[in-house]
């Protein structure tokens, strides 16, 4: 107790600079450890690094988990996890070409698309307060669960969805704004900034922080706990459907194995950002930096020419040397 | 005020309350004693809408029955409550945990961040006593003491226009002089007008700051008295006698 006083006392002698640099000091990390590596790159790699090419490359791919790791982080800071977005992207693009099909529409393909996102986030949800258990393991079924509903559907089978290619829809999503910029990463900005707005500026954001934080209290206090957690995991699961969408849109194929690959750069986008783990902190801006990081590394590696296989190991040191540096920090200035 | 009427509560085989009456008068404090596990915090927890009593029992709010209570609906009839321990969410700011629950938002739940911050800081220079310049409104509650953080849940419950306020065994992590600002605070809602129930285990806090006190044992009323009845010392041996035979001589 003395000390946590002292520690008070010696930083309300400080500027208000300080406070600031204090008050944002997992951002302020976090935006260094994005410099720092883009230097490391552009060093290794200059032709690279100072041409275009590669940020559009970053701004196609990126969204594809970005887009999901951007509510997840709310998830997180319920205390809660989410493993089955991986399948639900595919089970929602199988619900795209399904009603593309039988009825042309490509607008209520995806309304039925998102609907089927929002059901099964908010099935994992229910699952999760109604019986209590614990979300890991609620979603680990879901995931097998909706993955095997869509190879039984599909037997395996991909489909094309060369139909949408050149139409207004696609162009919306994933086509290229001013012939320069993927309209993914439009929307991935959108999405980021309602994000950050609901969980800031919002009574449900409010409740999300207070949840994680002391779920016990927050129940005494009058919020709605088992509202708000269905209603996070719901919001998982459509963005998860629109993420599928994107990343087979831009492929203009549905592959019944989408989303396998996306679950490790979901995540560590949301902890590499600052999200702690046990829930009560954690901030939008830290994931969306951090998804970029993780798009980064991927291409960085390559172009400065190690081979592929440096990737993960890269991957592995950056994320446990800046999550333990955040937890360092996080308890200097607790 | 405040009246139950034959309120049981049940936890599968476990009856923490059974038949239980009781009442709060306007600007009255009741002392409410009993020994761990014998309902105190559920009877407390069924006023502030968080349990909902066993079918039978009956709450009245200004004589008015009320059905299925709820937190929130608590809260809007005057309800405010300070809890024994882990009441604040630590990693937040001090204003979000004044408005936890309660959030000043707009129409379409937006929040007024500005006003709550406003509001939070004159709290806490009138009502908190912070005037160091290290704790802001943003500061997380968890680098507070142990007696500040009280101060901020029992803030709480004032901001809110409180009718009722009820305190579970507020001083339980508190040194002496954080123990005695809180027994100051009780002795100062009466005078304000208000009601409040006010459980504590140490009887010599009790006994000084109420107006009348209500045992429960074994979630059954054993007793009660208004403090002209007994004095410290009759109360204390008719504690131990209750502890011993589950009756109030
Ligand atoms: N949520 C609950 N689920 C099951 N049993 C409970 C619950 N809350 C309280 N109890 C039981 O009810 C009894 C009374 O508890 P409580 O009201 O907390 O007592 P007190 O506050 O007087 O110490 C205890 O036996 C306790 O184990
Ligand atoms: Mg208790």
């Amino acid at each position: 107790m003395d000390t946590q006083l002292d520690t008070r006392r010696k930083s309300g002698e400080r500027s208000a600079l300080s406070r600031f640099l204090r008050g944002y000091t997992l951002q302020i990390g976090i935006v260094f450890v994005a410099l720092l590596i883009w230097t490391f790159f552009a060093i290794g790699s200059p032709e690279t690094f100072f041409s275009y090419n590669i940020y559009r490359a970053f701004m196609s791919t990126t969204p594809f988990f970005a887009i999901v790791a951007l509510p997840m982080t709310l998830v997180v800071v319920t205390g809660e996890i989410d493993l089955s977005f991986t399948s639900i992207m595919s089970f929602g693009v199988l619900v795209f070409a399904t009603v593309m099909t039988f009825t042309g529409n490509l607008w209520l393909a995806m309304v039925a698309c998102l609907v089927a996102g929002f059901l099964a986030g908010l099935l994992n949800g229910y699952l999760i307060v109604a019986f209590g258990v614990p979300s890991l393991v609620v979603t680990i079924g879901t995931q097998f669960f909706w993955r095997g509903t869509v190879q039984v559907l599909t037997g395996g089978n991909g489909a094309s969805l060369l139909a949408t290619r050149d139409t207004f829809f696609y162009n919306l999503l994933v086509g290229r704004l001013f012939g320069l910029i993927p309209m993914q990463m439009v929307w991935t900005v959108v999405i980021a900034v309602l994000t950050w707005v609901f969980l800031n500026r919002h009574r449900f954001g409010a409740h999300v922080y207070l949840i994680g934080d002391n779920m016990e209290s927050a129940r005494l206090m009058g919020v709605n706990v088992a509202q708000r957690k269905m209603l996070v995991f719901a919001w998982v699961g459509i963005a998860a459907a629109l993420a599928g969408l994107i990343a087979s849109l831009e492929v203009t194929y549905y592959w019944p194995t989408l989303g396998e690959g996306y679950l490790l750069n979901t995540l560590s986008s949301v902890f590499l950002g600052g999200t702690s783990v046990f829930g009560g902190s954690g901030t939008v801006f830290g994931t969306f930096v951090a998804s970029f990081i993780i798009g980064a590394i991927n291409a960085g590696i390559v172009a400065v020419g190690l081979s592929g296989f440096w990737t993960q190991l890269i991957y592995g040191l950056i994320i446990v040397l800046s999550v333990i540096l955040q937890t360092v920090i996080g308890k200097r200035f607790a | 005020m405040l009246r139950l009427v034959n309120v049981s509560k049940s936890f599968g085989e476990v009856k923490s309350l059974q038949n239980v009456n009781f009442e709060v008068w306007p600007g009255e404090v009741v002392g409410l004693l009993g020994d761990n596990g014998a309902g105190k915090s559920t009877l407390v927890k069924i006023i502030t809408g968080y349990h909902q009593p066993d079918a039978g029992g009956e709450i009245y709010f200004h004589g008015r029955r009320v059905e299925n209570l709820s937190v929130p609906a608590a809260r809007k009839l005057g309800v405010e409550t300070v809890y024994q321990e882990k009441a604040l969410a630590d990693k937040q700011s001090l204003w979000r945990n004044i408005f936890m629950g309660r959030e000043l938002a707009g129409k379409f739940g937006f929040l007024d961040v500005r006003r709550m911050r406003r509001e939070t800081e004159e709290l806490m220079t009138s009502k908190m006593g912070f005037t160091s310049k290290a704790v802001t409104t943003d500061t997380p509650v968890r680098t507070l003491s142990g007696g500040e953080r009280q101060g901020v849940a029992i803030t709480r419950a004032l901001y809110f226009q409180a009718q009722l306020i009820i305190l579970d065994e507020p001083t339980m992590a508190l040194s002496l002089s954080e123990t005695r600002k809180v027994l100051e605070f009780v002795i100062s809602i009466p005078k304000a007008g208000k009601s409040a129930i006010f459980i504590d285990h140490n009887i010599f806090h009790v006994y000084p700051v109420v107006d009348r006190i209500v045992v429960l044992d074994r979630g059954r009323i054993a007793g009660e008295f208004t403090k002209a009845e007994v004095t410290l010392d009759e109360l204390i041996d008719r504690l131990y006698h209750v502890a011993k035979t589950g009756v109030l001589r």
